[in-house]
């Protein structure tokens, strides 16, 4: 194991590098492009086996790495904002195909007005694509997720795309001390990618084609239906695997911060979670009965994980960093949803924060706790959803 | 084993959808008796992704891989990059088969980036001059004069004026080290150019006429005829282009465009008059290819 100063997006360069990723397809994007950039360096210097190809756009990056996964080698690939959303229909086909591809995603904010800064729309608007999404909180877990999502996607009962987000320049461009695995102990921990049915023309097999409403659509549908469900508890298997083997521990879907005994709990996910962390710190000092949970999978929606963790808890603020337009923050209804039906239904109320890159400061987390004790003293939510430090 | 040059290996078998008559077996079935067992096709959206039958039915006999409608030369280029890292390339050809909409509209972009990437892979474009799979709409490889249901004939005109984009100087634009026109009119021209595409390493992209008696509104049993007429007119020229030059490979231009266009139903409403400015057309864009063919050879 060697430590190392890096960024990021170094560090999503490495985990693929230590993936021994086979089929790299990308195209830069700001501010992802030092991923592409470092594995054509690592390819070029013999230090990765790889087919590297330069594609046109990321429309393309994504078509070659599918039909590179249905061969039968691992894909690679890696973009941001804009060039996630030219993705977007082969998204769909990726998880269709159930070729087990994983990508590191920069999440950036969309244009109009261009900002290449972090929000999560890009990622949580790919939300019914079939993928599974983590989103990171240190360079150091972009690394070591990028090395579990390969275990976690090739598992033969699973066979799904990952992506692993990382908030831009947060993480992608700040430098952190990172432990690179050796590779030896990573070739364990990750076997070779050995396809289930790879295209081979011994064995002409014809994937894709036409299915008609009384043959096996709904049926392959229910299969990732399926698959999805076995995800979070064959990540919990795959994480002890990890720990065992690097011994860095992971948590499952959900990293749970003083939520024990907590009375307010706020939900957020990506670097900004750091901030919520130091706060409840700086508010437990003063014997005020906070919590903070990040959120580290979206998809699948860690529904049970997070009812059990909400048990106890009075009230829920959930941080969106990103809107779903004519609704709210599309977090903030998964949570809701998750929560109806079940015995102890915490009061909750929704955070718009940190809108393309707007920085989220310990003050803007305090101002945030603050407003959730206001309402759990008044026993009433003053807004369903509100846009924290807003000039309008 | 040949007979008459024709390799006798079929790798379409029966039980395929396509309407009969159409072009697009043809150009398929030659293509497959060149290339063999050793090949992995795809295929994105166009009348050819329902041809084959529905799921887990085929009626190909090699690997098919169906894709997005606008990826086909992207997809070609991840089968190959794979195979390569898999170390098994060397025998196995890459086709990407898709329709004029699929090469010339909305997948031109990934076609110019994996001729410009060198990939080796055979891109084949059936070219059967609309969207065929969606009704016959018009794509930017219509005809000059075809009605289409986007180009619809009415009371002020509306048909399509414009002309083909040439395919093939647009992938020559691109320095790619082969390019052809096939028309399977002509099987022993078809046949010869495909096993010379199997042997070029590096991108191959074929241009194949493809007749569509549904979209083109004409009895299914003219198609061969109407194939030699496209040629004999010079509407559908037969050359390569190889090595930076070109060749054409049939020279005989005898026949006058009204005899290929009044056969088709998309082509009934025309005027004299506008047939003429077709042939005024057809007979400019032939000299141009002579021209072509004489000053690359020099
Ligand atoms: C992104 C996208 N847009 C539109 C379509 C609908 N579509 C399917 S096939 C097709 C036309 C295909 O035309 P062409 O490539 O010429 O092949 P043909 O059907 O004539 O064989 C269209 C428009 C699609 N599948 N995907
Ligand atoms: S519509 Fe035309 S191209 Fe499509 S299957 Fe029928 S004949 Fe062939």
């Amino acid at each position: 194991m060697v430590k190392k100063i890096m960024t990021g997006n170094i560090a999503a360069a490495w985990g693929a590098r230590l993936s021994r990723t086979e089929v790299i397809a990308a195209y830069p994007i700001t501010p992802q492009t030092i991923i592409v950039e470092k594995l054509a360096q690592f390819v070029s210097d013999g230090d990765l086996k790889a087919e590297y190809l330069h594609v046109e756009s990321e429309h393309s990056a994504m078509a070659a790495c599918i039909a590179a996964s249905q061969i039968g080698a691992r894909a690679f690939t890696a973009t941001s904002s804009q060039g996630l959303l030219l993705m977007h229909e082969l998204l769909h086909w990726a998880s269709g195909a159930r070729t087990p591809i994983v990508m590191a995603n920069v999440n950036r904010a969309l244009a109009p007005p261009w900002s290449v800064w972090v929000e999560h729309t890009d990622m949580i608007s790919q939300r019914d694509t079939g993928w599974i999404q983590f989103y990171a909180e240190s360079n150091q877990e972009v690394l070591d997720t990028i090395l579990i999502c390969y275990k976690l996607c090739e598992d033969k009962e699973i066979q799904l795309p990952a992506m692993v987000g990382l908030d831009a320049f947060y993480l992608s461009h700040t430098s952190e001390i990172v432990d690179i695995p050796d590779q030896e102990l990573v070739d364990k921990f990750l076997p070779k990618y050995e396809a289930q049915y790879p295209i081979d023309t011994e064995n002409p097999l014809s994937l894709g084609s036409l299915s008609m409403p009384h043959q096996w659509y709904p049926e392959f549908r229910y299969k990732i239906y399926e698959a999805m469900e076995r995800v979070i508890p064959r990540l919990y298997q795959i994480e002890e695997d990890f720990y065992k083997q690097f011994g860095r521990r992971y948590t499952g879907p959900l990293e749970l911060y003083n939520t024990e005994d907590a009375e307010v709990v706020l939900i957020i996910s990506g670097a900004a979670a750091g901030t919520v962390k130091e706060t409840v710190d700086i508010l437990r000092k003063n014997g005020v009965k906070v919590g903070a949970i990040r959120l580290r999978m979206f998809r699948p929606f860690p529904k049970k994980e997070l009812v059990k963790a909400l048990s106890n808890v009075s009230f829920v603020g959930v941080i969106d960093r990103s809107f779903s337009f004519g609704h709210e923050g599309a977090m903030f209804s998964e949570i809701k949803a998750s929560l109806y039906g079940t015995k102890f239904s915490p009061a909750i109320k929704n955070y718009i924060v940190g809108i393309g890159g707007r920085d989220i400061t310990t003050d803007t987390i305090k101002k945030i706790f603050d407003n959730c004790f206001n309402c759990l003293k008044n026993n009433k939510i003053d807004a369903h959803v509100e846009w924290v430090d807003i000039k309008v | 084993m040949k007979r008459a040059g024709i390799p006798t290996e079929e790798f379409i078998y029966s039980g395929h959808t396509a309407c009969p008559g159409c072009g697009a077996m043809l150009v398929s079935r030659y293509l497959l008796k060149v290339l063999g067992k050793n090949t992995i096709m795809n295929i994105p959206a166009c009348c050819f992704a329902a041809i084959p039958g529905t799921f887990p039915e085929t009626c190909l006999g090699i690997p098919l891989l169906y894709n997005a409608f606008e990826t086909t030369a992207a997809t070609a280029s991840g089968v190959e990059a794979a195979l390569k890292i898999k170390g098994r390339k060397e025998k196995i050809n890459v086709v990407g088969f898709a329709g004029d909409g699929g090469t010339a509209d909305i997948g031109i972009q990934a076609l110019s980036g994996a001729i410009e990437r060198g990939h080796d892979i055979i891109y084949v474009c059936y070219d059967n001059e609309a969207y065929m799979n969606t009704g016959m709409q018009t794509s930017s490889l219509t005809p000059m004069g075809a009605s289409t249901t986007t180009n619809p004939v009415g009371k002020k005109g509306g048909w399509r004026t414009r002309n083909k984009k040439n395919m093939i100087d647009i992938v020559a634009a691109h320095d790619i080290p082969y390019a052809a026109t096939v028309n399977p009119s002509y099987p022993m021209d078809f046949i010869k150019k495909i096993e010379k595409a199997k042997e070029v390493n590096g991108p191959v992209y074929i241009h194949a006429y493809s007749v569509c008696p549904t979209g083109w509104r004409y009895q299914p049993e003219l198609g061969l005829e109407i194939g030699r007429l496209a040629t004999e007119t010079g509407i559908f020229p037969l050359y390569e282009f190889e090595d930076g030059k070109y060749k054409i490979s049939y020279k005989k231009k005898t026949k006058q465009v009204i005899e290929y266009y009044k056969l088709q139903g998309r082509f009934r409403h025309l005027s004299e008059d506008f047939i003429n400015e077709v042939q005024t057309k057809i007979d400019k864009e032939w000299q141009k290819l002579l021209l072509k063919e004489e000053c690359s050879n020099r």
